[in-house]
């Protein structure tokens, strides 16, 4: 019987590799990161557990990327620890300061996770790494703990859930578009438990930042990994960035789906998820009035490079629109240095934005951009949940670059094509 | 194991950020998260919750984030099981991982009614409603599961050597 991409990569990194869907394997992790709010109760964790020096620093990926740079003296002592942590155990891929960016736009720009690969994180949309052909998914903090010392992660087998996207992409519309579209669809639990594969020729028309922002979303569908299988743009990708060997795994012809659906592209326009969960996905020809107090672009679904060009195209000789703010957070250092370079950040600025530095901040509601009460955001990031963003009775919108920067000019919820004619 | 107390209902795809909000995430420690636990899908529960009482939800319990604070505050708040017909997946995995007993039920989630005593049997998931008489039965619990819910979580299951 055939295999996926997501059987074959648990396969490869267990030592029982005949197992059944529903089966609890144990599988050897090639990455296990963390980031500055989950890796204090892992580090609690190791302390606790009575071991001295852990056993596998060198799979040990930490970003202090939440609450910082660090918002209030709490946050400063929990980065703090980290640190502490990282240096006595000689954790060499720790990221902080200036080398700190949004640890999923990071670790792919790094090299450090790759085709084929196991990763774990402590961070729920560390599914983002299943567009570059790994098996990549969101665990607690004691998983990270039990990972640093012993290698290794239990993993119930999951069933395997195919998505095609046919046709080509609308004017505007871009990946985020298309999982916000399939999210809608399915729904918040629509792949609960289980793999969400990506493919069909739109998919492979993708470039990876595009695909980065599928993946990215696949647990707001309660999957456990959202994979696109690597090609020719992935390896295109990973090779000047790779410092370690990689594999390609491809799903076999025959292998066992749970269930097989297909979307054809040419009736998807760009999408908003309106408040207050992921699956509220409407076209933005039926978004109606709404009026936003603040955008915000940027995040691990929509803070790289690519995303940044989109919303500047929009942005170049427009004004954000009045009483609106306009926050835009390049997710990286070297996404920050390319999109000043490039004069994005000054298109940016002479539009009234306001740069801020790479973190996941306003995303969660941690710093810089929290909403009052009765606001209302319309952002690139991946939740849109009650108080997500600041006062329980604040309200999010998600979207892609492209609409979140026309509405940033317009001051409503506005398709791209009323900016850009 | 038994559990006995009031049932606090709440509504289907209860995410992370309402049962502890990212605004206290620059701490872990279990007494301050306890006073925040489910805030912002009432305000009131902190002050009401009494230790034993039972959280009975709808579907996808737990969506969102990764963050261990979610159980953490639940179980800090003395809240001893938790009962819905699906949980989300990483939240599925850290109750386990911590020793949260979690159960999957959809007709007791769907006719247990908000401050009905329940009584829980962990070991054989039988799930009584003291108030209307109603028993059900939530679904069998993966050994391995079971083993760690039995050595008191991931971190002592290791402990004690049974590996991961």
């Amino acid at each position: 019987m055939g295999m996926t991409i997501a059987e074959k990569i648990l396969a490869a990194h267990s030592q029982t590799p005949a197992f059944q869907p529903g089966d609890i394997i144990k599988v050897n992790v090639d990455v296990a990161l963390a980031n500055d709010i989950t890796a204090p109760i892992a580090i609690q964790a190791v302390k606790e557990s009575g071991v001295k020096k852990i056993a596998h620093a060198d799979k040990v990926v930490f970003v202090l990327d939440h609450f910082t740079p660090n918002k209030d003296i709490a946050s400063a002592n929990q980065c703090k620890y980290v640190r502490d942590f990282a240096h006595q155990q000689s954790i060499d891929k720790f990221f902080d300061g200036g080398e700190a960016g949004v640890e999923h736009a990071l670790l792919p720009e790094k090299g450090l996770v790759l085709p084929g690969d196991l990763i774990i994180g402590a961070d729920s949309h560390t599914c983002t790494y299943g567009a570059l052909g790994a098996f990549a998914t969101g665990v607690g903090s004691t998983d990270l703990a039990a990972a640093m010392i012993t290698g290794q992660a239990w993993m119930k087998v999951p069933m395997t859930m195919k998505f095609i996207f046919k046709g080509t992409l609308q004017p505007w519309v871009g990946g985020k578009d298309l999982i916000l579209y399939l999210i809608g669809k399915i729904g918040v639990d629509g792949a609960l438990y289980k793999v969400m594969e990506i493919e069909g020729p739109a998919i492979s028309a993708l470039e990876l930042s595009d695909r980065l922002s599928m993946s990215n979303m696949a647990i707001e569908a309660g999957a456990k990994a959202g994979i696109i299988a690597a090609d020719a743009k992935t390896l295109n990708y990973v090779k000047t960035r790779a410092t370690r060997g990689y594999t390609v795994f491809a799903s076999d012809k025959d292998a066992v789906y749970d269930s097989i659906t297909t979307f054809d592209c040419e009736s998807i326009e760009p999408q908003v998820a309106f408040p207050h969960l992921p699956e509220n996905a409407r076209g933005i020809s039926e978004a109606g009035e709404v009026r936003i107090d603040q955008v915000v672009i940027g995040s691990c679904t929509n803070g790289r490079i690519e995303d940044l060009r989109i919303a500047a195209k929009v942005m170049k000789g427009n004004k954000v629109a009045k009483g609106l703010r306009c926050l835009i957070l390049p997710a990286t250092p070297e996404v920050y240095g390319r999109a000043l370079a490039e004069g994005l950040i000054d298109i940016f600025l002479q539009a009234g934005s306001i740069i801020g530095p790479p973190t996941c901040g306003p995303c969660l509601g941690g710093h810089m951009g929290i909403l009052a009460k009765g606001e209302k955001a319309l952002a690139t990031t991946n939740r849109n949940f009650v108080g997500r963003m600041g006062d329980p009775a604040s309200e999010v919108y998600l979207c892609g670059p492209a609409v979140a920067a026309a509405s940033a000019v317009i001051g409503k919820i506005s398709a791209p094509q009323e900016v850009v004619k | 194991m038994n559990f006995k107390g009031r049932a606090f209902k709440f509504g289907n795809d209860v995410d992370t950020d309402a049962i502890i909000p990212a605004r206290y995430l620059s701490t872990s420690d279990p007494e301050v998260l306890k006073k925040h636990c489910m805030e912002d899908a009432d305000p009131e529960f902190p002050s009401k919750v009494k230790k034993g009482d039972i959280i009975v939800a709808g579907k996808n319990f737990g969506c969102g984030s990764s963050r261990e604070h979610a159980p953490i505050a639940i179980k800090a708040c003395g809240v001893s099981c938790v009962i819905a017909p699906s949980f989300a997946r990483i939240f599925f995995r850290n109750s386990f991982n911590m020793g949260l007993p979690i159960f999957e039920s959809d007709e007791a989630a769907a006719a247990i009614a908000e401050g009905d005593t329940i009584e829980v049997d962990a070991d054989s998931g039988l799930i009584k409603d003291l108030t209307t008489g109603r028993q059900f039965q939530a679904r069998p619990i993966p050994l391995f599961m079971q083993e760690l819910i039995a050595d008191g979580g991931l971190m002592e299951h290791i402990r004690k050597g049974g590996g991961i």
